[in-house]
């Protein structure tokens, strides 16, 4: 059967990862978010010794522990007179000591530490395939629901709640989805550099794009164009997928700063 | 203008906001009817967005209370700064918060005399053509109050005028209620129909004529600023 390559599962699920990380690594881009993204990647380190210990998948073990510190960085907000990249650096490396205490106790487990900080493309299985599937879809439906308050949110919240909109809500929802698209994409590009698959493509598309859905839908391609080159780059040169994806995306980035962006600017005047 | 019988569209009664202890403003008492133009002006830290907010309900009053007998609220914050990591156009803006269709957005940008400008990067906007948009984007969806915070800010002199007569303008054409806050006195007081002082309290309130000549009005403003400001009536007369 076809899934039974595994590169081809790799390819699925990462292409998969590569559309569902377009629109919400936008949101990290606009919210200025990325340090928010790479404190839940550390968290879960944590979440993958509990599913370890638990035997449960890790996807699940690690979307529950981000999503506790996703809420609780949204409760502290509220509550403390901390700035938020303090209380980001306290609950970042925090969740990280302790995730790295618990894998130092579980000695008699033999971990793939590069293939979760970087990402293994052969530990892709069909439950991860349906996992990313389903929970990607899920995700993007609720995005569509929450896009409006969301981006009006962002744009300005005073005018997003005063016109009825609830843009808190959005944002805490939009930050628990964002512990989900984490958990599902460890697989593939690895805990230290999912942060990267977010904002890179979005940072490409910024370069270009003239609207927030132009944005979306560049930073999309760019995704799945990376994602696509760095798991044919990691098949031949036998490299790290994680790695190998974002040096493709970097490259795309780099070509946007150049004349390509004067050819699309031009279109779109 | 005598407004008669007209819909009361917010009240605040005795409201204030106390933040660590200190009240920012107190003892705030207001209300906008359909039609009505409200002026608050005041000093630098007297209170004013402070007011604003309670009046859209974006903060709750630690005392008094804030009612509302609307939800079609339109606001105009003051210092909107956006972030151009967010590539948006004025027609993106426009739909922010609304479903509003082409066609009716067009006509809001030309109501404020910016319907070129529809398919412009915010990013690209002069000021004063920014504020005309986000003049367009808080009528666009014909509201019942609109709140205005500081909106001829960054706008040239003549512009200024030309904002105020637009405001005027809008707010007949809509026959919503209008929260103007503003902390330049001149233009305000020939189009207002109330003006409340604000200093963290609310030091006189009145028509613009019976205001000018209050005590603590000349007290908060200083005599000149009363002198300056009694004879001035706006003249349509001339052209600007």
């Amino acid at each position: 059967m076809l899934l039974d390559d595994f590169f081809i599962r790799a390819l699925i699920v990462g292409i998969g990862i590569a559309i569902i990380a377009g629109p919400f690594g936008c949101f990290v881009v606009w919210k200025r978010l990325s340090y928010f993204g790479e404190t839940l990647a550390h968290s879960s380190l944590l979440g993958v010794a509990l599913g370890y210990i638990f035997s449960i998948n890790i996807s699940v073990t690690v979307f529950m522990i981000s999503s506790i510190v996703a809420i609780l960085l949204f409760l502290l907000n509220e509550k403390t007179e901390l700035a938020s990249d303090s209380l980001l650096g306290l609950l970042s490396h925090s969740s990280l000591s302790i995730g790295l205490l618990v894998v130092g106790y579980l000695s008699y487990i033999r971990f793939d530490m590069m293939g979760l900080l970087f990402g293994d493309i052969l530990a892709v299985t069909k439950i991860d395939i349906l996992i990313v599937l389903v929970c990607g879809g899920l995700f993007i439906f609720i995005l569509s629901i929450i896009w409006k308050s969301l981006l009006a949110g962002t744009v300005n919240r005073d005018i997003a709640s005063s016109e009825n909109m609830s843009p808190r809500r959005s944002e805490l929802i939009y930050m628990i989805l964002l512990s989900g698209i984490i958990a599902i994409s460890i697989k593939i590009i690895g805990i230290l550099l999912i942060t990267g698959l977010l904002i890179i493509p979005a940072a490409m598309a910024r370069n270009i794009s003239n609207s927030p859905i132009q944005m979306i839908l560049l930073s999309i391609i760019v995704g799945v164009i990376s994602v696509v080159g760095g798991l044919f780059t990691s098949l031949t040169f036998n490299t790290a997928s994680g790695p190998s994806i974002l040096v493709i995306a970097l490259i795309l980035f780099i070509l946007s700063l150049t004349p390509l962006k004067r050819l699309i600017s031009g279109i779109n005047n | 203008m005598v407004k008669e019988h007209n819909k009361i569209l917010l009240e605040l009664k005795d409201a204030g906001v106390n933040r660590s202890n200190r009240w920012l403003i107190r003892n705030i008492t207001l209300s906008v009817s359909e039609g009505e133009i409200l002026t608050i002006i005041g000093p630098n830290g007297s209170g004013k967005s402070t007011t604003a907010k309670i009046a859209l309900g974006i903060l709750k009053p630690d005392a008094g209370s804030a009612i509302l007998h609307t939800n079609k609220i339109a606001y105009v914050p003051q210092n909107l700064a956006i972030d151009w990591t967010l590539p948006l156009r004025v027609i993106d803006f426009m739909r922010l918060t609304n479903k509003m269709t082409f066609q009716e957005i067009a006509e809001a940008l030309d109501m404020t005399g910016v319907a070129a400008l529809i398919n412009k990067n915010l990013r690209n906007l002069s000021g004063g053509e920014f504020q005309r948009v986000l003049l367009a984007r808080a009528i666009v969806t014909k509201p019942d109050l609109l709140i205005l915070d500081e909106p001829v800010q960054g706008v040239d002199f003549t512009g200024e005028i030309a904002l105020y007569d637009l405001i005027n303008q809008v707010s007949s054409e809509l026959n919503c209620g209008t929260i103007l806050i503003s902390h330049d006195l001149h233009f305000v007081m020939s189009t207002t129909d109330n003006v409340i002082c604000l200093n963290g309290h609310i030091c006189c309130s009145g028509t613009p004529k019976t205001i000018v000549q209050s005590k603590e009005f000349i007290d908060l403003f200083g005599a000149s600023a009363a002198q300056t400001l009694s004879p001035y009536e706006h003249d349509h007369d001339h052209s600007h």
